[in-house]
């Protein structure tokens, strides 16, 4: 049964609507693959295996009974650690909340489950979102499965490279920086950021409140649309949730497979998202992409976003500051481990304290320190309140920008995956490597990542970013879908089927031969 | 020094002059906490009325009740504030076991109230304009017992429990400007200040505003400035002070404790001060700075308010009479002395006679009862008066006394019917067969009895002795079983007395 991991979502739909496959099968698949595989790649912190195939089974037995279900129904999909899940450990990636189990689940998890999805387990991720290879998680790396001694990106390293070796058709992420989009542009999946209240962040385990947003993480951008329309819309638990409705992104999408669907999309391309500090490959990538997107009838201007300069030193003050309150609450009082303190009193001051120096990584503390300081009396103005401004000045640069535009795009990183290890010694490099995400979440506008092939000096996957402007993530799913059809089209293939080979089974019997 | 040593009020005013700064909490008697739909409920097991969000667990998110915002306006309103046209939340962030986030959901820069005013009125009859710098929406702490010391405080325990049913309750803190000129009145203008705003919250309905169950708390202010100084002195908080005598009292102590320490050439140490109610006195707490940091920054998690001014005019036609304006007003239409009228509303009746009153009672009748019978019975059975019976029972029997249908002890009687619930003042008098003997028939052949049977005191009356009435008119009562009207019965008396044979 190989070949139904292989399969998209909306494909492995088609074949549990039509009772081809059932839910059980399909999740015993990708259980099996993950058994396969996951050791190694180390994508999953905790598997519901069991959970998982009574789910299926429910959702074979509604379907039998002819309940009408979503069409993800009985889809298996991974979730990322920092969603709260109320039958599975919610650790954040840190020691902090080792063995937790949430009393609750995130609403979009509830969203999810109430669709028939069947959640696989919890994928592995930077400590609390901080990071962007997942080698700050307290439960080890994940390797990338395009080059096992390569980041899979982060924070959501988990998600992306679960979703890009085939142990599950789809996941969620979560993205403050691009947590989502990077770590798809360099698995080679697709990943989206919604607009900033387009998706329930209840039961989100907050880094940054005003930056982070739930998004899905696929394989195709039509099965990041299905589960985008699945897991979006107004949650009353969530204040900063748009009260908006949304159009179906899946039927956004649909349009992008049209002819003509890119005829006179005018483009804008970021001249500050480019040169310096892009990797040859990814520049060269992005250039043949845009070419391509001029054969089908869009039309490219250059625009200038000049405050996008200051994005990354704005941004790690606002996330810092965020999340140096956000995670006080870890204090051991009422969840998570407890540690006593070697020596001195028994006081809560002093048991918080232990708890804290133990439970938390180093990336996590140099944060709170950070954010901390940036909030203190006397520095404010001069940090939190400079760094608001600059928030202020990149939205307008958006505005203008979408006042010429329908979408802005640049590629989604400027590298592709790096080395373990590579940038742990040094922050600010680990930091610039958000440099073409980070925008997004300052403007609160939606992001997408497509894959748009392999740099040629180490064939690994290249990512173009899409942007579009707040409420019009229905835009990114049919620019990004038509993008996905005109490249696979090209290449005669689609990207994920050039990744190496991850078990025997597979590097012996082709697709065809397992079925 | 020592806290024991304190200078003689009077001298320390002569020496000193006190300036004052009052913040009041109250707790809104809203059904659901201020940022959560978890019950907002006094004497719930603990840790029941929580939730992800108020317990402060990973992943939850505040949504701000809309009844808290609202309930917080009415009382900017009756403050005389101004309503922020733009307003938000801030976090402000410091550990502390009783407060889940490890931040509290509190107002910084954006208070919803603001720049108000209350007149109050001391005994002397000075009148007091107390300046309100704001009044911010917040959310409370949990509640910590500290179990195995001797004195219930955290010094000397083993371990200390928490509760977060009042995690999340939603409360409005009122901050005065500072208040000078005080004077001697100083510790009376406290006491008279939280009374009014206890008062003003009562009325609106917005809190149950008992100070025994912390739903009004006073943190006190006092700092003193020599005489001729224009440069304000070091000020303490006193916490917590949780009772309208604490408030005078400690005002009073903080006065005369800093006047003998700057006196001595002691300097007074910018703290929060603990009150003690059993020795009255205050004790240091933490040392508070100015520069406290506790980093506020904006709620990310919450949206600015914009409260219409539409809506904000609404709740402005909402407001009750101020309290102190509907006291003026009844006094003087109700016509009570002074002593009358503090009776009446120390007793907490001000709303009983009222109602009663309204259902057609003369005031003083009303008060008679309210203040006399019923406030006896119901200290007896320790209730509030106000729950034994209803102002339109009380009404309807005090018409039955005015009809002179009931004496005032078969009315005692009736009342006490009505109260153990056997139906209306008219159904008691019925049922019981309680109506006073007013058919002159009955009454006249009795009196001819008592007079015939006592020859010499019908002399005696006939004499012009009518004091001697009285022998007759006891045996009168006696033979109707006190189902008489007495004075009706002494009419009767006197005239029967001169034309009988």
């Amino acid at each position: 049964m190989t070949y139904l991991t292989k399969l998209s979502a909306a494909a492995l739909s088609e074949l549990l609507i039509s009772r081809e496959v059932s839910a059980v099968e399909a999740t015993r698949a990708h259980l099996d693959h993950i058994t396969a595989v996951d050791t190694d790649l180390h994508a999953f912190l905790h598997v519901a295996g069991d959970a998982a195939l009574a789910t299926a089974a429910q959702i074979d037995a509604r379907r039998a009974a002819g309940d009408a279900l979503n069409p993800l129904a009985g889809v298996p999909i991974a979730i990322k650690d920092v969603l709260a899940t109320q039958d599975m450990p919610t650790t954040a990636g840190s020691k902090i909340l080792e063995g937790w189990v949430p009393p609750y689940d995130a609403t979009v998890v509830a969203r999810l489950r109430a669709a028939g999805l069947v959640p696989l387990g919890k994928t592995n991720m930077d400590e609390f979102a901080m990071g962007s290879s997942t080698e700050h998680s307290a439960y080890g790396i994940t390797r990338n499965p395009w080059d096992r001694d390569r980041i899979p990106g982060g924070s959501g390293g988990g998600s992306a490279a679960a979703v890009a070796s085939f142990q599950a058709p789809l996941a969620l992420g979560s993205d403050t920086g691009g947590s989502i989009r990077q770590p798809a542009a360099v698995t080679g999946s697709v990943g989206v950021k919604p607009t900033y209240g387009g998706v329930s962040r209840y039961g989100a385990i907050a880094l940054a409140s005003s930056l982070d947003q739930v998004g899905p993480v696929s394989r195709t951008v039509y099965d990041a649309a299905l589960l985008h329309d699945v897991i979006g819309g107004h949650d009353p638990l969530d204040s900063t949730s748009l009260t908006d409705g949304w159009p179906s992104m899946a039927a956004a999408a649909r349009d992008g497979l049209k002819d003509g669907a890119l005829r006179g999309v005018r483009i804008g391309v970021i001249k500050e998202l480019s040169g310096d500090g892009f990797q040859a490959g990814v520049t060269q990538r992005f250039n043949e992409t845009l070419a391509l997107l001029v054969s089908a009838g869009a039309e490219i201007t250059e625009v200038s976003a000049p405050n996008f300069e200051y994005a990354v030193a704005a941004y790690y003050l606002i996330l810092p500051a965020e999340a140096s309150s956000n995670l006080a609450r870890f204090d051991s009082v009422r969840f998570g481990i407890r540690v006593n303190p070697e020596s001195g009193s028994l006081t809560s001051e002093h048991v918080m304290s232990a708890t804290r120096e133990a439970g938390f990584g180093p990336e996590v503390k140099r944060r709170i320190i950070l954010g901390t300081y940036a909030l203190s009396a006397g520095y404010y103005d001069a940090y939190y309140g400079s760094a608001q401004k600059v928030r202020t000045l990149i939205q307008r640069d958006f505005a203008a920008a979408f006042s010429q535009v329908d979408v802005l795009m640049s590629p989604s990183a400027p590298t592709t995956a790096f080395k373990f290890g590579e940038k742990l010694a040094d922050p600010m490099a680990m930091y610039i490597n958000d440099v073409t995400t980070i925008p997004a979440n300052l403007a609160g506008v939606p992001g997408m990542s497509i894959p748009i092939g392999l740099a040629p000096e180490d064939g690994l996957p290249v990512g173009l970013q899409i942007m579009a402007p707040a409420k019009a993530d229905a835009r990114l799913y049919t620019v990004g879908a038509a993008i996905e059809q005109l490249l696979e089209s090209s290449w005669g293939h689609t990207m994920l089927s050039q990744a190496p080979a991850l078990t025997p089974t597979e590097m012996f019997a082709s697709e065809e031969g397992a079925v | 020094m020592a806290n024991s040593e304190l200078m003689d009020f009077d001298k320390a005013l002569e020496l000193f002059e006190p300036v004052l700064g009052f913040e009041v909490h109250v707790e809104l008697n809203t059904k659901t906490k201020m940022f959560c739909g978890c019950a907002n409920e006094f004497g719930s097991g603990a840790n029941t009325n929580t939730c992800p969000t108020c317990l402060g667990l990973p992943g939850g998110l505040p949504q701000v009740n809309k009844k808290a915002l609202e309930s917080s306006i009415r009382l900017g309103l009756a403050l005389g504030c101004e309503i922020a046209e733009h307003s938000r939340f801030a976090r402000k962030n410091y550990f502390y076991p009783d407060t889940a986030k490890n931040f509290q959901t509190s107002q910084y820069d954006d208070p919803i109230c603001h720049d108000g005013s209350i007149t109050i009125e001391l005994e002397s009859g000075r009148l007091v304009t107390v300046e309100i710098e704001r009044a911010h929406m917040e959310d409370d702490a949990g509640k910590l017992t500290h179990m195995g010391g001797a004195t219930g405080r955290i010094q000397g325990a083993d371990y200390s429990l928490v509760d977060y049913n009042r995690g999340g309750v939603p409360l409005v803190e009122i901050v005065t400007q500072m208040i000078e000129g005080a004077e001697h009145d100083a510790p009376e203008i406290g006491k008279t200040y939280v009374a009014a705003i206890r008062e003003i919250a009562k009325a609106l309905g917005v809190s149950n505003a008992r100070m025994e169950e912390g739903n009004v708390r006073c943190d006190a202010n006092v700092s003193l400035r020599p005489r001729g100084s224009n440069v304000l002195g070091t000020r303490t908080e006193t916490k917590n002070v949780n009772s309208l005598r604490s408030v005078e009292r400690a005002v009073r102590y903080e006065i005369q404790r800093q006047a003998a320490v700057l006196h001595a050439g002691g300097t007074i140490t910018q703290e929060t001060r603990h009150w003690h109610e059993d020795t009255g006195i205050t004790s240091a707490g933490r040392p508070k700075s100015d520069a406290d940091d506790y980093r506020y920054f904006p709620e990310p998690d919450l949206l600015p308010m914009a409260p219409s001014r539409e809506w904000v005019e609404e709740l402005r036609l909402t407001l009750p009479e101020p309290p102190a304006a509907r006291r003026k007003r009844l006094q003087a239409a109700w016509g009570f002395v002074n002593l009358e009228f503090q009776d009446v509303v120390n007793s907490d009746l001000l709303d009983a006679v009222e109602a009663t009153v309204a259902a057609g009672a003369s005031a003083q009748s009303a008060r008679k009862w309210w203040t006399g019978e019923i406030a006896r019975l119901a200290n007896v059975a320790g209730v509030a008066a106000d729950s034994l019976v209803t102002p339109a029972q009380l009404a309807a029997l005090i018409a039955l006394v005015e009809a002179g249908t009931l004496t005032d002890r078969l009315a005692r009687q009736v009342l006490e019917g009505v109260i153990a619930g056997e139906g209306t003042p008219a159904e008691v008098v019925e049922r019981r067969g309680l109506a006073v003997v007013s058919d002159d028939g009955a009454l006249i052949a009795a009196i001819d009895a008592a007079l015939l049977g006592q020859p010499d005191v019908l002399a005696k009356i006939r004499d012009g002795k009518v004091q001697a009435a009285g022998a007759v008119i006891g045996a009168v009562m006696k033979a109707m079983r006190g189902q008489a009207d007495a004075a009706r019965v002494r009419e009767l008396v006197l005239e029967r007395a001169a034309t009988i044979e």
